[in-house]
């Protein structure tokens, strides 16, 4: 047996141990699962590290990170430690926030109201007038329920005596409740027994009262099932990560501002059924940016008009327009008093102490206990990093002395917190405990009893130093999983199978906004894209090593190909191809700004995968992950050309296992079908392309190029079950164009298109023109007796191969018109960007 | 003292060089109640007709129209006609002087954990920063010569007023609706809107309460010439709070005037934001740059010019 983990564990007479008494003790409530944690092998909790790592790169849990240069994703941090809670002291937690809950929600309705708070002197006006976010088209309006406030987050630190304080109030759009519910799916599964064991209280409870208190403000008409939908800002939000995974959670569709659209007095969700309307908006974006009509008008990130039709009571917005003013840390010195005059009732919690510099005597204290004090910006929408007193000297000191003076009602003082530290598993020993400053932001969603309900747990975020004072996901802390433990039986509900009636049955996503079948439409070309070029690439790269250098007459023209396909850049513009091409290969292989390149494909390909992350399975997304991993770790490295085959070899499994999960783990709705009809289209394009520039080019008469054409449809085993022969013209072409059972030939992609078409004719209403159709039998009445006698390596731009040729090219136009008719009749608003204008 | 009659024609055109699939507008174009103005007629016109209307009263107190166009249309007008009569309401040296020292002022308008008389709790509202009114250190520097220790608020305000109208240079050309104040205060260029916009900040950076006003201003067309339509333009000029003078009184920094008879107010706001006359999203279409035109004949003096009254034809505002 190992010495224990305690004989290391530092303790520390400046903050509370989560996990240790006074006099160095494992508390009661951690004691089983210290002596569990304890027992595990060092190889047993290496693989358990392990698992939460793939976890997290598997499942794509980020947070995107504005500092970094490159916009990169950072995995998610997760310790695998919980921070564990006893019941008693969760029972006061808990009533303390939704008292706070209940608190700001009274508030936001008497100053979007009545106002008596400021009649009354309990806030100072510069709190409200003065803040940006008190967001002035907003006063007067009334929301369904008196509800203002549907989803609250909170920041909780505990000082040395053992007190819970609030450090920081979140009532724009609070974030971190998803990434609480992912990592207590790690968490429990890399602690099974002990999840078990311990009475950890589950979170569905916590979700499912979200999902019933926003459904019960619904203003639905009649029997309408409410609609709600979850409005991100899009994919380069910091926690878009979390958007995509409450509304797949939730089971809301994912929607950005141009998907939604205001006509008279309702929002309507822009589906590729028509306009449906919607009745419940739960928002991730700020309220300023929601309506460019009267609030900001300077971003197209908004709902124009969406304003009225929250004034007429049409619309629920989560939480209400106007409800970020509440961030404002200057508030909390307010609250006790602001309590017991719309509450009636003693705070719970207190605040941690904080002076509004607004207020004479408060700017006294501040300036004459400058040292003992951290100085925060008033309003949230200030742009400004705490700054702790005592590290300010000499100009610095004064400059920021000044500047609080000249502008007091701007700045906040607050004490200084000793966050309490927790157990946390080192990363960087084989075996060891450290400790971690920790702070805790608990959750309450309003629920449909008109009360809130707070989440059993939340996000515990760990600063990244043993002496930090500041816990910022921004700045590369970490979190945990937070288990409250329960002496009552543990909830066993899961959202993952909620009871629906009859009514709520859905057959198919007939709510698919415009924008998300546009991209499923996208994505199934770029996945057949970046397919098309690997497979080609692999053939030709194949092809130059086994001729060891040298440039054969295959070679040569299986590059011109590549050029004539755009997949290598021209030789006028690139004239290394000529010399062999192996450089010019690669690049196209791993360059992702070389117009064409797979690395392109791929970028594109994963691009169109992010906007429709929520649409996508997790395996799915696993694969994906993976493929663009495996490219940017190729990129970094001069590859070879054998690993660049081998690359390619992957990149090839990768798409072939994408194309499965599309085929077996995706609903036939209308999303699939575009992806299905965009796959289809893309490789309709490739083969007729390919194979009419294969009749028109003189090169591939030379020995091997009908073998090459093969292998670049994926037919040359089907060719020789077949033909226990060479390739000859008549039968290759009879199998990649006329043969209407082989996946890889061009009629049975046209043919596939031409009954999606119909069906889409049949559902949506619109007929395309017949212009595919057209193209499609004008291909198949070629004669192909024109073909029997042909001698194929003597011919030259015979009547044929230029006919046949020219039908090939009649369809890949045909196919070209299909996508811009498809845009035009189901994507065309996608594109357009509204803009201000303003006339004096 | 006679009350003074108009007629106010305010015309505003778009050709958007393309169709336009959706637009919201929102309109802060009719007058707004006040003890010295009557509003005997007003109408506004608009082409095409708006799919969706709604009216309302803004939180400042002004009427706001909302309209909304779901057909594809390429151009829009809006023709605002009033018939409206101002009161004369002169504030003399004697109300400026009788005004409240500006430092009894600022005291009362900041927080002391007391509850605020009613009129000090309006005009807190526009003691703030605002999207235009950016509160700066450099405004209240700018400033101070005008309120030297005891001055009262409103010959501050007065002096205030004075500098900037001997020290900026009226040019439409330096700026546009969005340029900062700050920029303004360096550049000592501008319009109406910028010097609003200056004095405004400065007397909020002194801690006084500011508000915003549009409306129209009566020109005199040079002597011996026709009123031209469309000749003028909308105007913008500032309220200032003197508690027990009067309230909120006016001033004209652009023309270093007391507002009486010659000022037609239409709107009151924290800044132009609130209360911009037409402000618009447009999904589509090419340019977008607007085509003003303002009218303002008083009824009693003059004879109105043939085709101010007629009812809007397309092709007129070229006139």
């Amino acid at each position: 047996m190992a010495r224990t983990l305690l004989a290391i564990y530092p303790h520390s007479a400046r903050r509370y141990d989560e996990m240790l008494t006074g006099d160095g003790n494992v508390r009661a409530h951690w004691r089983q699962f210290f002596i569990h944690l304890d027992s595990v092998a060092p190889e047993e909790m290496h693989q358990r590290l392990e698992f939460v790592d793939r976890r997290i790169l598997e499942n794509g849990v980020t947070y995107n990170v504005y500092a970094d240069p490159n916009g990169a994703d950072r995995p998610w941090a997760l310790d695998p430690v919980p921070l564990i809670i006893p019941p008693d002291e969760w029972a006061e937690v808990s009533a303390a926030v939704a008292q706070r809950a209940a608190l700001l929600n009274a508030m936001l309705a008497d100053l979007y109201g009545e106002q008596r708070l400021l009649a009354e002197g309990l806030l100072p006006p510069a709190l409200v007038y003065g803040q940006h976010g008190y967001l002035w088209p907003c006063q007067g309006i009334k929301p369904p329920g008196g509800t203002w406030l549907h989803h609250y987050a909170v920041d909780l630190a505990r000082s040395p005596n053992g007190r819970w304080w609030v450090i920081a109030d979140r009532t724009q759009a609070p974030s971190g409740a998803g990434y609480a519910l992912e990592n207590r799916l790690i968490v429990s599964r890399v602690f099974p027994e002990m999840f078990r064991d311990l009475n950890v209280q589950h979170l569905a409870d916590f979700f499912r009262d979200q999902q019933d208190g926003l459904s019960s403000l619904a203003p639905t008409e009649g029997d309408e099932t409410p609609h709600i939908v979850l409005l991100t800002p899009g994919p380069y939000n910091e926690t878009y990560f979390e958007h995509a995974y409450l509304a797949r959670y939730l089971g809301y569709p994912l929607v950005e501002g141009q998907d939604l659209t205001v006509r008279g007095d309702s929002v309507f969700l822009k589906t590729l059924r028509g306009l449906k309307r919607v009745h419940v908006i739960l928002r991730r974006q700020d309220d300023d940016y929601c309506d460019p009509l009267e609030l900001r008008g300077d971003s197209a990130l908004g709902v124009p008009g969406l304003l009225n039709v929250v004034r007429a009571g049409r619309v629920v917005v989560a939480n209400a327009l106007g409800s970020g003013l509440l961030t404002s840390g200057a508030l909390m010195g307010f609250l006790p008093g602001v309590c017991e005059r719309l509450l009636g009732e003693r705070l719970a919690m207190p605040s941690v102490a904080t002076w509004w510099c607004g207020e004479k005597p408060a700017l006294d204290y501040v300036k004459k206990h400058f040292d003992e004090l951290v100085i925060k910006p008033a309003y949230p929408t200030q742009r400004m990093d705490p700054v702790f007193g005592f590290e300010l000297e000499g100009d610095a000191r004064a400059e920021m002395l000044r500047r609080i003076e000249a502008r007091p009602h701007a700045y906040v003082a607050q004490e200084m917190v000793n966050l309490s530290q927790a157990p946390t598993w080192s990363r960087s020993h084989e075996r060891r405990l450290i400790a971690r400053p920790v702070g805790l932001r608990a959750y309450a969603v309003a629920n449909a009893d008109g009360g809130y309900s707070v989440m059993p747990g939340g996000l515990t975020r760990v600063a990244q130093g043993a002496t930090a004072r500041i816990i910022s996901m921004q700045r590369g802390g970490a979190s945990k999983d937070t288990w409250v433990l329960t002496d009552g039986p543990v909830s066993q509900f899961t959202l993952l199978k909620p009871s629906v009636g009859v009514r709520d049955l859905v057959r198919s996503g007939s709510n698919l906004s415009s924008r998300v079948v546009e991209n499923l439409f996208w994505l199934g070309r770029y996945s057949e894209r970046f397919d098309d070029s690997a497979r080609l690439l692999r053939v030709a790269l194949a092809r130059v090593v086994d001729a060891g250098g040298e440039k054969t007459p295959a070679v040569a023209s299986i590059l011109e190909l590549a050029e004539r396909l755009g997949v290598l850049p021209s030789p006028e513009e690139d004239n290394e191809v000529v010399e062999g091409g192996e450089h010019a290969l690669l690049e196209a292989i791993y360059d992702p700004n070389q117009p064409g390149s797979l690395a392109g494909s791929i970028r594109s390909l994963m691009w169109s995968a992010t906007h429709v992350r929520e649409r996508l399975s997790l395996d799915h997304w696993h694969s994906l992950n993976s493929l663009q991993r495996e490219q940017q770790a190729a990129q970094k490295k001069h590859p070879t050309l054998t690993e660049a085959i081998a690359f390619l070899d992957r990149v090839l499994l990768v798409s072939s296992s994408l194309n499965g999960f599309a085929m077996d783990n995706m609903t036939r709705d209308d999303g699939w079908r575009f992806l299905i009809i965009g796959r289809r289209l893309e490789r309709l394009s490739f083969l007729a392309q390919t194979i009419a520039s294969f009749l028109r080019m003189p090169s591939t008469r030379a020995a091997g190029c009908l073998d090459w054409l093969l292998e670049l449809a994926d037919s040359i085993i089907t060719y020789r079950s077949r033909y226990s022969r060479s390739p000859e013209l008549l039968p290759v072409i009879d199998l990649l164009v006329f043969d209407d059972s082989n996946p890889h030939g061009v009629m049975f992609q046209a043919d596939l298109l031409g009954r999606y078409l119909e069906r889409m004719a049949r559902e949506l209403g619109a007929d395309h023109d017949g212009q595919l159709s057209a193209a499609t039998e004008n291909l198949r009445s070629f004669n192909l007796e024109q073909l029997e006698h042909l001698q194929f390596s003597q011919c030259r731009h015979c009547a044929p191969c230029d006919e046949l040729a020219d039908r090939l090219e009649a369809l890949n136009a045909a196919a070209g018109a299909l996508s811009e008719w498809l845009a035009m009749r189901y994507f065309t608003h996608v594109g357009d960007v509204s803009r201000q204008t303003m006339a004096v | 003292m006679q009350p003074v009659r108009y007629h106010v024609l305010h015309e505003t055109r778009y050709d958007y060089g393309g169709a336009i699939s959706l637009s919201h507008q929102q309109l802060h174009l009719s007058p707004r109640f006040l003890p010295w103005q009557l509003v005997h007629e007003q109408r506004i016109d608009i082409e095409p007709s708006p799919t969706w209307r709604r009216d309302g009263v803004d939180a400042f107190g002004n009427p706001v129209s909302w309209i909304a166009f779901h057909a594809p249309h390429d151009s829009l007008r809006i023709r605002s006609a009033m018939n409206i009569s101002v009161l004369p309401h002169p504030a003399d040296d004697a109300l400026l002087a009788a005004s409240l020292p500006w430092e009894i002022v600022r005291d009362r308008l900041a927080y002391d954990a007391t509850a605020p008389e009613p009129g000090d709790l309006e005009a807190v509202r526009y003691l703030f920063e605002s999207p235009h009114v950016r509160v700066k250190h450099e405004l209240a520097d700018f400033a101070a010569d005008c309120f030297p220790p005891e001055t009262p608020v409103l010959v501050g305000a007065r002096n205030l007023m004075a500098k900037i109208f001997d020290e900026f240079e009226f040019d439409p050309e330096a700026t546009t609706v969005s340029t900062p104040v700050l920029e303004v205060l360096v550049n000592k260029r501008g319009v109406c809107q910028d010097f609003a916009h200056l004095m405004i900040a400065s007397l909020r950076a002194l801690g006084l309460a500011a508000r915003y006003v549009s409306g129209y201003l009566l020109t005199r067309p040079p002597p011996g010439r026709p009123r031209l339509i469309g000749a003028d333009a909308s105007h913008a000029w500032v309220s200032v709070y003197a508690p027990g003078s009067g309230e909120w009184v006016d001033f004209d920094p652009t023309n270093n005037l007391l507002p009486d008879t010659e000022h037609i107010t239409l709107a009151i706001g924290r800044d132009f934001s609130d209360i911009s006359p037409l402000r618009g999203i447009i999904l589509g279409g090419g340019g977008a740059e607007p085509e003003v035109a303002v009218t303002v004949v008083p009824l009693d003096e003059e004879e109105i010019p043939a085709g101010l009254l007629d009812e809007p034809e397309a092709g007129e505002a070229e006139a």
